[in-house]
């Protein structure tokens, strides 16, 4: 389906704009296809992430979350969140399975109850886990997700950077607009900005620490998220990846959550 | 003290690297706006749980196993005071299937003021009037996953009897409920062998479960009569049953649509009972990343009057306000008024988490206008305010 998204997209843009304008779009999508295409292959990963949220006074509190990830061709990635910490809390499991501009299937086991509910997951733009995180900026990152507008290419630590503006084409998005900036060698995201709905500038996102997986895949090791309008912060802290573990769906099943370990 | 002595003997088996422990402590304390109705009642009570838990796995996570205890030490009310095995069970995975032997606890459904389809685990009665609280219940279960649904298998050997709050326990029904006298229709009583098969699957946004239950109620009938003393008490009377149930739910842009639906057939009566309803959410309210859910569910049943419960024509409006906060602060408002008999009841459930490990709860309950043939009835002096402080480990 995301053929036929694009085929429209690239239609769209078929239509009288600037030129520049054009080239513009065209650019930041064919960064963005290129991206995706880098990325592709994974297969499955495994994480662990500590999460230190920290208010505008200093306090900070943690969270330790065990991820799991699925990639599905033609669709969104399947994930698996397990709660370890803090501790009224564990055993709690969330399960989505992410579908580009359609809303996110999604689950919860509540472990104090036994049950497993079936959420509305519609609106992405809330807190994850109290934390400066959205929901949607965790989430899977689709090509259809977003359109793009290439701005320019600058240096960025010891790599350089493109530059380029998302503009979220999900209906029930927080933002307006995220500046991103990718390293131009392995599309690695340095740093995002968020602008919200009254397109003040929101939240960065400084990502750190890039190791290199299977020789090819890259993933930070630290993902900082400050809110500039809140005074709060969120530091993620990646540890112990592991790709090609061989999971599949019969590890992102909804009635299996009650039993994740 | 006991608790104590316990919890220590429990840490103490250490099952180093074939099991993780953990679990809470919870005090709770409860305290009464009016003069208890009954004699020997107590105004105020404070209490003490402990639930640890125990989880490993082996053969590459094939195998599984766990164990949930649950203990509360209450000095006012006996039949309170009480221990139980949530869970204590062996998993085998095996493809498409899944192996559960031993005891667990389980939850089938989609509505939130009213569980009517969910009949396996007997309801932990001395705990909360809610019903949330469940028995372990040993089983032998098979779920089978199919590209057309999900199966349930179950086999229930060993029944468990429902608890009731003693004579000092507060609330409780108007007279005390003589458990040790307890009758069966069944001359095979508690070794009654019960069976459940379920049916679910998801449809795109619709969810949707068949399932069906043969064997001895879970809902005993209270009948009258005598303890060894000549006093005036009820003796449960569990009756077998088949039930059919159905239960749905439906996502549809901020709306969740939720049924279940019964048929049950038993000598006693025949039962045709339905609760249905809504949840509604607002995101991201007032500027804020806080979310109001409202909730409206109606709820039917169409036995004679005196063998009714108390949802029987009653509409619940609830509020669910998710902060979304670091401490995770929820607070659930409900509201249940019956509409043929006016009966109203209010609650409100609050709860934070405080520092890294403890969660603190508050649970405030009324009831107004209580008719006297509703089973509320007993509890209409019983206006309550809760706190419960948990330490997870």
């Amino acid at each position: 389906m995301p053929d036929i998204k694009t085929a429209a997209l690239l239609l769209l843009m078929t239509l009288p704009l600037s030129a520049q304008a054009q080239d513009a779009e065209q650019r930041g999508l064919e960064i963005a296809r290129a991206a995706r295409a880098y990325d592709h292959g994974f297969t499955d990963f495994t994480a662990n992430m500590i999460m230190t949220l920290k208010n505008k006074a200093g306090k900070t509190s943690s969270r330790l979350i065990r991820i799991r990830t699925l990639e599905v061709e033609g669709d969104g990635d399947k994930s698996l969140s397990i709660f370890d910490e803090p501790a009224d809390v564990k055993g709690t499991a969330m399960l989505t399975y992410a579908h580009g501009l359609e809303p996110d299937d999604q689950w919860l086991y509540l472990p104090a109850l036994k049950r497993i509910k079936r959420i509305s997951s519609r609106n992405k733009s809330g807190p994850f886990m109290g934390s400066t995180f959205a929901f949607e900026d965790l989430g899977s990152q689709e090509i259809e997700k977003y359109t793009y507008n290439y701005l320019r290419d600058e240096p960025c630590g010891d790599w350089t950077c493109h530059v380029i503006e998302h503009f979220p084409a999900y209906e029930h998005s927080g933002y307006t607009r995220l500046i991103v900036w990718m390293d131009t060698e392995a599309f690695r995201i340095v740093r995002s900005e968020y602008y919200d709905r009254k397109k003040a500038l929101l939240k960065t996102l400084t990502a750190g620490d890039f190791e290199q997986f299977l020789g090819h895949y890259w993933r930070p090791a630290s993902m900082n998220m400050e809110n500039h309008q809140t005074g709060k912060s969120t530091l993620l802290e990646w540890t112990d990846y592991q790709f090609k573990t061989g999971l599949g769906e019969r590890d992102f099943r909804s009635q299996s959550l009650k039993r994740i370990k | 003290m006991r608790l104590l002595v316990v919890w220590l003997g429990l840490s103490l088996i250490s099952f180093s690297g074939f099991a993780e422990f953990s679990g809470n402590v919870a005090l709770e304390a409860i305290s009464f706006s009016q003069a208890a109705k009954f004699e020997n009642q107590f105004d105020h009570n404070t209490t003490l749980s402990f639930q640890p838990k125990w989880d490993g796995e082996w053969n590459d996570g094939d195998d599984l196993w766990g164990m949930e205890l649950f203990m509360r030490a209450d000095d006012r009310d006996s039949e309170r005071e009480h221990a139980d095995v949530r869970e204590l069970l062996w998993l085998h995975l095996d493809g498409d299937n899944e192996w559960r032997v031993g005891v667990n606890t389980m939850f089938w459904g989609v509505t939130e003021s009213l569980h009517l389809v969910d009949v396996i685990n007997q309801i932990d009665g001395v705990e909360g009037i809610d019903g949330e609280d469940k028995l372990g219940q040993p089983m032998l279960h098979l779920k089978r996953y199919q590209d057309w649904g999900v199966l349930d298998f179950l086999v229930l050997p060993g029944f468990r009897e429902r608890t009731f709050r003693g004579e000092e326990g507060r609330p409780r029904l108007p007279l005390v409920v003589d458990t040790d006298q307890a009758e069966y229709e069944s001359s095979a009583g508690q070794q009654h062998i019960d069976y459940a098969l379920r049916f679910s699957q998801t449809y795109n946004d619709l969810d949707l479960g068949v399932s069906w239950f043969s064997g001895t109620s879970r809902d005993p009938l209270l009948l009258p009569g005598s303890d060894g003393d000549g006093e005036a008490v009820l003796i449960p009377f569990y009756e077998q049953m088949t039930q059919i149930g159905v239960d749905a739910q439906l996502i549809y842009l901020d709306w969740i649509w939720r049924l279940e639906l019964i048929h049950r057939e038993a000598e006693s009566s025949d039962r045709d009972a339905f609760v249905f309803g809504f949840e509604y959410t607002f995101f991201g309210v007032f500027d804020s990343v806080s979310d109001i859910g409202a909730i409206a569910e109606f709820s039917h049943d169409n036995r004679p009057e005196e063998l009714r419960g108390v949802y029987d024509r009653d509409l619940f409006l609830g509020a669910r306000f998710a902060l979304n906060d670091a401490q995770s602060t929820e607070i659930l408002a409900g509201f249940l008024v019956d509409v043929e008999k006016q009966s109203r009841s209010f609650r409100i459930e609050a709860s934070r988490r405080v520092g890294q490990s403890w969660k603190a709860t508050l649970e405030l309950q009324t009831f107004a206008g209580i008719d006297d043939n509703d089973p509320l009835i007993a509890f209409e002096d019983d206006d309550y305010l809760l706190l419960d402080m948990a330490y997870y480990f």
